[in-house]
Order: structure tokens, then C-alpha cells, then sequence
């Protein structure tokens, strides 16, 4: 079945012409149309958009011109990504109705690859969650147990690749938004190096950690749209200038099963503790396997990474607490309470207090408290201390290492409403995915086996700059295993 | 007032730069566009967009910090000042806060003669706000409007803020040496050619602190003076608040910390908002930029390329004008350096362009309550008008008609000597005509003048300047009135 094979084929079988883009899209749009009322991982379907550009692909084709590796490849874009004329909600009823006058640089390079938006993908509200139970339109399910989550806040495009209603996503990870959601839906999740891929367009959480990436079912998926969407972009200031590392031909060299040479560092501080048995032994057992491939291993200690999760609630809270200062119902977006009797105060204070939800409100309260006078050097200032301490830790632990991993996430998908009435155990999802965040440097989620039947992900990370090499052992490891396949809906 | 208090002042001043675009985005920066028309994601902080430093707003600040003497920071931050209102697109405005780009510097600044040296806290680089409008409301501010419009056209026009130390020790000439500082900044500014600085568009903005405290005492508890908006507002918003600061204290009262607001048509300042329900900012580095770190190559390049400064100038035209000091400060006093000095490069002699501007023009501007600049006419008009006056064409009662004109915006000197027909009556026949004719109408008065009585002939030249409506040189009517008795 179309639907099942993978962007790499998608896309020769487009450019040789045996396939239409236009019929990859359709079955595409026929799946969702089948599995949506079940999955809910859009929030908007770009039906007519999406045909008129596979069309534009098979009439590039037909005209003679040679196409990219994955034009005519359907994907689908996180809703925290503008997209020109298309809703942009950040699954918060704040931004209902929205729709930006801009793509994003990272929708551009879709475009300009072209690759095939079939539309916005459902997430925790402002990318804040790990379960997408904090959606304004209501929760995705993950496609293994519709009664489970996906993952957060990337759950829609995660589940939206795992049930094949799309060939890859685009997320974006704050402190392991795409990777975990990866993890429990048996899908890969790469975050790049922070400043490897534009953040123009990314409606802002932390914009200090905020980094787009690619979601796919294979690791040289993967590789080949972070080759699209990476890059420098002047129009933002944090972009790297560099040359992106060659994460394609590192994937396709991992896939070959050889590791020889390959130092991989487990971190002491994340052995066993915290996590679920089941995820603990999948975990070992994938880094057995890659110890066959010729892999190194090596201990190694990173003292600072168990405060790397109260740092990251100080950090992302503060700087979400003057991002999403803007949405006020001036200028755009919900407006309550304008009867022209009320203050603008009001309004503003009426508008914000309908338009964000819970967890979204206890985050901007957190960081502005974080942010004030006399606080500030305790909490947001100290933070940034032990953001630079955890630095230190993986500049020292790649000294002795290439790669650091740990499973993505302490355990595999959890049923419905069983972290939600307690903010600290769904923070704990993040436990493994933070630091790469607060360091800079990339990590992928890739699946390494299933624990109770759902799927379980490891972890690889690496120096910034040094996203080739996450590739490259996230790919022996998936050339190591038997593929995971969720269950038919 | 009584000196029974001794005041301190600081000054801060905002500097729109005429860059060609905004400070983190490509939108034209142009005064007076259309509403609304000037804006981008960016600028209007739509979410997702991102800021990107312009350089040459970096550079305007490095010059102007390096012009008054500042120490260039190697490295420093953009920080976000989080504060909720209509204009500001994203509900912060990006500036700097413990990192300023420019420290510790100091200005000269010529008062009474004297040089009173100003110390220069920081300069800093951050974005201006959108303009709100407030409709409906009695005071034109948001409390009682009705509806409020606003124009995000100036959100992100890059905006330095000059800062002062605390001045102290200026005593009775505090308020003088607010309007000196603001008006030698002004021409350093200009000098430098990164903004317009023009007060009456808000190019240049100032907000003054003032206290008092008893001789000997420690510094007093300090108010901030906002929209100050002239040279001449500068100057009576100190002296308000120090009369008024000294009048609470005098009655055992105590000044309150507080924003004050001037008012141009009073001249009285009103309380604003006071410490006690300030903001709190909540500043933080702004993780949308990356650090600043100009390369120190680049700032003693740009150091070495200063231009002459407005003092240095001074001294230069002073020396070309022949001036004395006294006269000096009184050219620099009524602002009038630049437009004698374009007045001159036009064609007009030193003396003649002075004389227009310090006599004619700066009591026209006094009288309107205005800056000279704004009296609405040019040096090159000026120097026209001198020309007409050199070649005979007009006189001085006659040039200070058309001058009249001038300012009525009737066109140049020489349009409204075509218009009004105000040329002198250079017509020998014509004048000689009017002076037989005033002869014969005052002969009691003629026979005094041909009895050697000179002094009387000021009669006949009176008439006569009265028949040809004053289009006469009074000089040479008064000739022909002579060699017409003595024949």
C-alpha cells in the first residue's frame, strides 16, 4: 500500500514516475478520512491546498525538471507553525480562527522542496504538555491504544506518521516535544542542534530552547527532511551560519550495521532509576545490540543533569511568560469582554483568562513570578547557572564519548487523565529529553522494542553540530531490530 | 524661587535614528505615512516572527556614545521590558537594561558664559512603541476615551536613550542648564547626521528628574517629568517643578516619587503615575538575539571619523564671524549657529545674517512661543532677502514687510516683492515729483531748510515716505530733498 511505504521510496517512486504525487496525496487524505475520527491528529486538513501542490509536482515532473528526494512527499505541519492562509491555532482557542499572512522559513523549505502540507497537526496547547491533553480541541490518540496518549506536545504529527495519514511531520521540541511523542508512538524524532533549523514562524514558547525537526518512520526519513528544513535563515538572529552536517549520508552509513569505532557514553545519572522495567530492559538490550555492530560503551557521569528539570521549568516559564504576552485580543485572535463598557485592562485580563488553558495559565504565573524583582536572580537567574553547569557535563562527557544515550522517555504511553491532575508526574516525561534542550546540541528519539505491548524509545545524543553522528547510531540501531508496526485501526 | 534649596537634575532623551529601516525589521521608517502602512510581522509582533538587529542603528549608538565620551561595551545584551499597552505590538519592548551599549561619559555644556560639565550615565539601544490616540476622552489620554486607535508605523523605529548622571550644584541656573544639555545634545546628534532631532515631531524626546534638598543635606526625593517637547518646555518644566517642590517643602510637605506630566499650555506639570503602582518589568535577556560584541577595529574606526564637534564648530565660526564671546552665546542661546551659518553659505555677510536672526526673527519666535527653526523662514531666503536689500531694492522697514510675507508663506523674498510690489522707488523722476510736492504742501518747512536749518528737512522725508507708502530709501530722498532747496 502506498500509504505504507516510506518518504525515501515515496519520493523515488514520484520522481521515476510511477506513482503520482497526486495519487500519493489522495491515499494519504482516504487514510485520514478512514482513521481520523479515531486518531484525531489533525486540527485543520488542507484537502484543495494540498492536491493543487501535488499537481504542481506532477506537472514539474511531466515538464522534464528533476525532482528533489522528496517532492510530492505528503507532510504534515505541528499547529505552532505559521503556514500562509492556512489556520494557525497552537491548539489554544486564543489564536482560534487565526490565520497568518507568513509561512514560516521551515514551510517555505516544504514548499520549495516540494513536499506536501496536508495540514496542521493537533498538540498540547503552546506546545506545553506531553500528552496533548492540554489541546483546546481535545486529546490525539495514540494510534498503538486509542485509549492512551501520544506523547507531547508533538502528539498529532507523531500520530499522524504513526498511522500512516502522513509519510512524515514537522515538530518542534522545547524540552523533548518531538522525541517523546516519538517514543510512545513507535515513530523517529529528531531535535535538531538549537539554531540548526530557523525558528522563524514557530510561534515561540521558549525561545531559548524551541527547535523545529523532522518526525518519520525511518531514521534516513528523518535525515532527509531535517536536509530540507536545516539550514541557515537571516530572519532569525539565532540561526547558525554553518554548514549542515551531512545527516543523510551519516544515516545510510549507520544503516550498513557498522559501529566499529563508535564510543557510546550512558549517562550514570540516568541508569535505571526513574524509569519503567520494561523501558529499562528494551533499553539495554538495544545498546547489546549496537555493542554487536563494533559500538564502544562507556560510562560516563553528568552530575548536573538531575537539576536539569526544575532549571527547564524556570527557564521555558519565564520566557513563555512574555512570549505569549501578545496574545491580548488587540490585534488579533480572540477578544472578550468588548462591550464598551469595560477598561482595556479588562479586555485584555477577560480575553487571557478564556483564552488559555490551565496548564498554559500556570506556566505564564510561574514564570512571571520567576521574572520579578527580587526573585529574579534566585529562580531564572540560577537556572541559567545550572543551564551552564549541564553544558560543562556534555562537553565533558564528549570527551570520552561520541554519542550520549538513555531512554527518550521514563516509561511508554499512559492511559487518558493519569498524569493530569498532577503537573510534576507529566513533567517527568521530559526527564531524559531536557538536557539536550538546555545544552543546545541534537538528540533523537528512534524505537528500540515494545515494554506491555507499546513501543519504547532510545535516546542518542549528540554535540551541537554534531547531528550527523546521532544519525548514524540511531540508524544501526533501526537496521538492528525488527521494525515495529502499531496495531491496524 | 527661594534658594533655600539646592537642586539636582537629570535628564533622559530619547533620540529617534534616521535610519532607512526599523530597528529589527526592513520596514520603512519614513514620518507622516499613512497609518498602519509601515508594519510587517515583525514590527507588529504577529506570532512566530523574530527580530534581527539592524547594524547601522548599532553604529548611530556607537557614534553618539563615542561623541559624548562613552566607553563602548565589548560585549553586551538586548534585554525585554515586559509591560502590557495597546502599542506595543508584542506586549515587550526590546532594550537594553544592565548592559548598555555606551557608559560613562560626559558632555560640555555652555551656560552663562560658562561650561557646565554634564556626566553621561548610558546610552542605549532599544525600539519605539506604536502611537495611540485616544477619542472621546477631555484630556486626550486613555482614561475617559471613548475609543483608541493606534499607529504601529513608529513600533520598532530604532531609539537611543541618553541618560545623564545626576547634575547637582547648578543652583538657580538648573533650568538653563536643562535646556543647554538638551540643546548642545540636539546639535551633537545632528552633527553626527544619525537623526533628524526635531522635538516638535518627536524625534527627539526628553523627560527631566528633579529634587531639591536643603544646602548640606543629602539629595532629595526625585520626580520624572514627562513629554517635554521643547527646548523652551525643557527649561520651564524644571523651573515648575522646582518652585513647586519648594513650595511643598516650604509648607513641611514632602515631594512624592512620581511621573509628572507637562503641560506646553500651562507651563505646570500634573502628577502621573507614582512609585507605589510602578511596573515591575520583569527584565530579562532577550533570547531572540544574540549578543552584541562590536568589534573594537570597527569602534576606533569609527572613532577617528567623528566629524568637528558642535562645540569645536562654534569656536571655528565665532573666529570667522569676529564675534566676542557674549555675542557668541547670544547666537547660541537664541539656537541660531546652523541657520546664520546656512545663512551665510547662502551669500549673506556674517553681521547682516545675525542681525536678521537674532533681532527680526528670534523676537517673532519669542512672541510665538516657538523654536526659531520653526518661524518659517529659510537661511536662503534670509540671505535673499539681505541681497534684496544690498542692491538698493529694498530698504529695512520694506525688508521687514516682506519678511512678513516670507513667514505668511506668500513665497521668497523676491515673489512677495513682485506680489505686494514693495520695491523701493529708485524712479528718480517719480521721486522727485513727491519731494517738490511735499515742498509745496510744508513751506514754513522748506524756508527753515534753505535758512540752513538741516535738521528740519526730517519733516520733508517724512512726507514723503508717507506718500510712496515708505518704497523709498529714506537716504536718498533725504539727499534730494537738500539739493532741491539749495537750487
Amino acid at each position: 500500500m502506498v500509504i505504507e511505504r516510506t518518504a525515501a521510496e515515496l519520493g523515488r517512486l514520484i520522481g521515476s514516475g510511477e506513482v503520482s504525487a497526486e495519487e500519493v496525496t489522495r491515499a494519504h487524505l482516504d487514510r485520514m478520512t478512514e482513521v481520523e475520527p479515531k486518531v484525531h491528529a489533525f486540527l485543520h486538513v488542507a484537502t484543495e491546498r494540498a492536491l493543487e501542490a501535488a499537481r504542481a509536482v506532477d506537472a514539474r515532473r511531466a515538464a522534464g525538471e528533476q525532482l528533489g528526494p522528496l517532492a510530492g512527499v505528503p507532510i504534515a505541519v505541528k499547529d505552532v507553525i505559521t503556514t500562509r492562509g492556512m489556520p494557525t491555532t497552537c491548539a489554544s482557542k486564543i489564536l482560534e480562527g487565526w490565520v497568518p499572512p507568513y509561512d514560516a522559513t521551515v514551510v517555505e523549505r516544504l514548499h520549495d522542496a516540494g513536499l506536501v502540507v496536508l495540514g496542521k497537526t493537533n498538540m498540547d496547547e503552546f506546545a506545553m504538555g506531553s500528552s496533548t491533553e492540554y489541546s483546546a480541541y481535545g486529546p490525539t490518540n495514540n494510534p498503538w491504544d486509542l485509549g492512551r496518549i501520544p506523547g507531547g506536545s508533538g502528539g498529532g504529527s507523531a500520530a499522524a506518521v504513526a498511522a500512516y495519514e502522513s509519510a512524515l511531520g514537522i515538530g518542534t521540541d522545547t524540552g523533548g516535544s518531538i522525541r517523546q511523542p516519538g517514543a510512545v508512538t513507535g515513530t523517529v524524532g529528531a531535535k535538531p542542534t538549537y539554531g540548526g533549523t530557523s525558528r522563524y514562524g514557530l510561534v515561540a514558547f521558549s525561545s531559548s530552547l524551541d527547535t523545529p525537526g523532522p518526525v518519520a518512520r525511518t531514521v534516513e526519513d528523518a535525515a532527509l527532511l531535517h536536509a530540507v528544513i536545516a539550514g541557515h535563515d537571516p530572519r532569525d538572529s539565532t540561526s547558525i551560519p554553518a554548514p549542515v552536517p551531512d545527516v543523510v549520508g551519516a544515516a545510510r552509513l549507520g544503516a550498513t550495521g557498522d559501529l566499529t569505532g563508535v564510543r557510546l557514553g550512558l549517562v550514570r545519572e540516568f541508569s535505571g532509576e526513574g524509569a519503567e522495567p520494561g523501558v529499562t530492559a528494551a533499553v539495554r538490550d538495544a545498546v547489546e545490540a549496537l555493542t554487536k555492530l563494533g559500538a564502544e560503551v562507556v560510562e560516563v557521569s553528568c552530575p548536573h543533569f538531575p537539576y536539569a528539570l526544575p532549571a527547564y521549568y524556570l527557564i521555558a516559564p519565564s520566557e513563555c511568560s512574555s512570549n505569549l504576552a501578545r496574545f491580548d485580543g488587540v490585534r488579533y485572535g480572540l477578544r472578550v469582554g468588548d462591550d464598551g463598557t469595560r477598561s482595556l485592562e479588562e479586555v485584555m485580563s477577560l480575553t487571557r483568562e478564556a483564552g488559555f488553558g490551565a496548564e498554559v495559565k500556570r506556566r505564564i504565573i510561574l514564570g512571571t513570578y520567576a521574572l520579578s524583582a527580587g526573585y529574579y536572580d534566585a529562580y531564572y537567574g540560577q537556572a541559567q547557572k545550572v543551564r551552564t553547569l549541564i553544558t560543562r557535563d556534555f562537553t565533558a562527557a564528549f570527551e570520552q564519548a561520541d554519542v550520549l544515550v538513555s531512554p527518550t522517555t521514563p516509561f511508554v504511553a499512559f492511559p487518558f487523565g493519569s498524569r493530569t491532575s498532577d503537573p510534576y508526574q507529566m513533567y517527568l516525561a521530559d526527564l531524559y529529553t531536557i538536557p539536550s534542550n538546555l545544552y543546545g546540541g541534537p538528540a533523537i528519539s528512534v524505537p528500540c522494542g515494545l515494554s506491555e505491548g507499546l513501543p519504547v524509545g532510545f535516546q542518542v545524543m549528540a554535540p551541537t553540530l554534531g547531528d550527523d553522528r546521532m544519525y548514524r547510531v540511531a540508524a544501526a540501531l533501526e537496521s538492528a531490530i525488527p521494525p515495529l508496526t502499531p496495531p491496524a485501526l | 524661587m527661594s534658594t533655600a534649596y539646592e537642586p539636582v537634575i537629570g535628564l533622559e532623551v530619547h533620540v529617534e535614528l534616521g535610519t532607512r529601516t526599523k530597528m529589527f525589521c526592513g520596514c520603512p521608517t519614513l514620518f507622516g505615512a499613512e497609518p498602519n502602512t509601515q508594519v510587517c510581522p515583525v514590527c507588529l509582533g504577529l506570532p512566530g516572527s523574530l527580530p534581527v538587529a539592524n547594524r547601522a542603528a548599532i553604529e548611530a549608538t556607537i557614534r553618539i556614545g563615542l561623541a559624548l565620551n562613552c566607553s563602548i561595551a565589548p560585549w553586551c545584551r538586548f534585554a525585554r521590558k515586559n509591560y502590557f499597552y495597546p502599542d506595543m505590538p508584542k506586549n515587550f519592548q526590546i532594550s537594553q537594561y544592565d548592559e548598555p551599549l555606551c557608559t560613562d561619559g560626559w558632555l560640555d555644556v555652555p551656560v552663562d558664559g560658562g561650561m557646565v560639565r554634564v556626566g553621561i550615565e548610558r546610552v542605549h539601544l532599544e525600539e519605539d512603541t506604536g502611537k495611540t490616540l485616544h477619542i472621546g476622552g477631555a484630556t486626550g489620554r486613555i482614561h475617559g476615551a471613548t475609543e483608541s486607535l493606534v499607529d504601529y508605523n513608529r513600533a520598532g523605529i530604532p531609539l537611543v536613550e541618553i541618560v545623564t548622571k545626576p547634575v547637582p550644584g547648578t543652583g538657580e541656573l538648573a533650568p538653563a542648564v536643562a535646556r543647554a544639555y538638551v540643546a548642545e545634545l540636539r546639535d551633537l546628534v545632528r552633527s553626527l547626521g544619525v537623526s533628524d532631532v526635531r522635538m516638535e515631531q518627536g524625534s527627539l524626546r526628553c523627560d527631566v528628574n528633579t529634587s531639591l534638598n536643603r544646602p548640606g543635606e543629602e539629595w532629595g526625593t526625585r520626580t520624572e517629568t514627562k513629554n517635554v517637547n521643547s527646548l523652551r518646555s525643557v527649561e520651564r518644566a524644571v523651573r515648575s517643578e522646582m518652585q513647586r517642590q519648594a513650595a511643598v517643602l516650604s509648607s513641611g510637605g514632602k515631594v512624592t516619587q512620581e511621573t509628572r506630566h507637562f503641560h506646553e499650555d500651562t507651563g505646570d506639570t500634573t502628577s502621573g503615575r507614582s512609585k507605589e503602582t510602578a511596573t515591575d518589568y520583569r527584565y530579562f535577556p532577550e533570547p531572540d538575539l544574540v549578543p552584541l560584541a562590536p568589534d573594537p577595529d570597527w569602534v576606533a574606526a569609527l572613532k577617528v571619523s567623528l566629524p568637528e564637534s558642535p562645540r569645536a564648530h562654534r569656536e571655528r565660526l565665532q573666529a570667522a564671524w569676529g564675534l566676542s564671546d557674549v555675542d557668541m552665546q547670544a547666537v547660541v542661546n537664541a539656537g541660531a549657529v546652523g541657520l546664520i551659518e546656512a545663512t551665510v553659505a547662502a551669500g549673506a555677510a556674517p553681521a547682516a545674517a545675525r542681525k536678521w536672526w537674532l533681532n527680526e526673527l528670534a523676537q517673532r519666535a519669542n512672541a510665538d512661543g516657538i523654536e526659531l527653526e520653526a518661524v518659517g523662514v529659510t537661511p536662503g531666503q534670509v540671505a535673499e532677502l539681505q541681497q534684496l536689500v544690498d542692491e538698493g531694492t529694498l530698504n529695512d522697514k520694506l525688508a521687514r514687510t516682506v519678511l512678513d510675507g516670507v513667514v505668511a508663506a506668500e513665497g521668497s523674498p523676491r515673489e512677495v516683492v513682485a506680489a505686494r510690489g514693495l520695491a523701493v522707488v529708485s524712479d528718480t523722476g517719480a521721486l522727485t515729483a513727491a519731494v517738490d510736492e511735499a515742498i509745496a504742501a510744508h513751506p514754513d518747512v522748506a524756508a527753515k531748510v534753505r535758512e540752513g536749518k538741516v535738521a528740519a528737512a526730517g519733516v520733508l522725508v517724512g512726507a514723503v515716505m508717507k506718500t510712496t507708502g515708505g518704497r523709498a530709501d529714506a537716504k536718498t530722498v533725504r539727499e534730494l530733498v537738500l539739493s532741491r532747496l539749495s537750487q
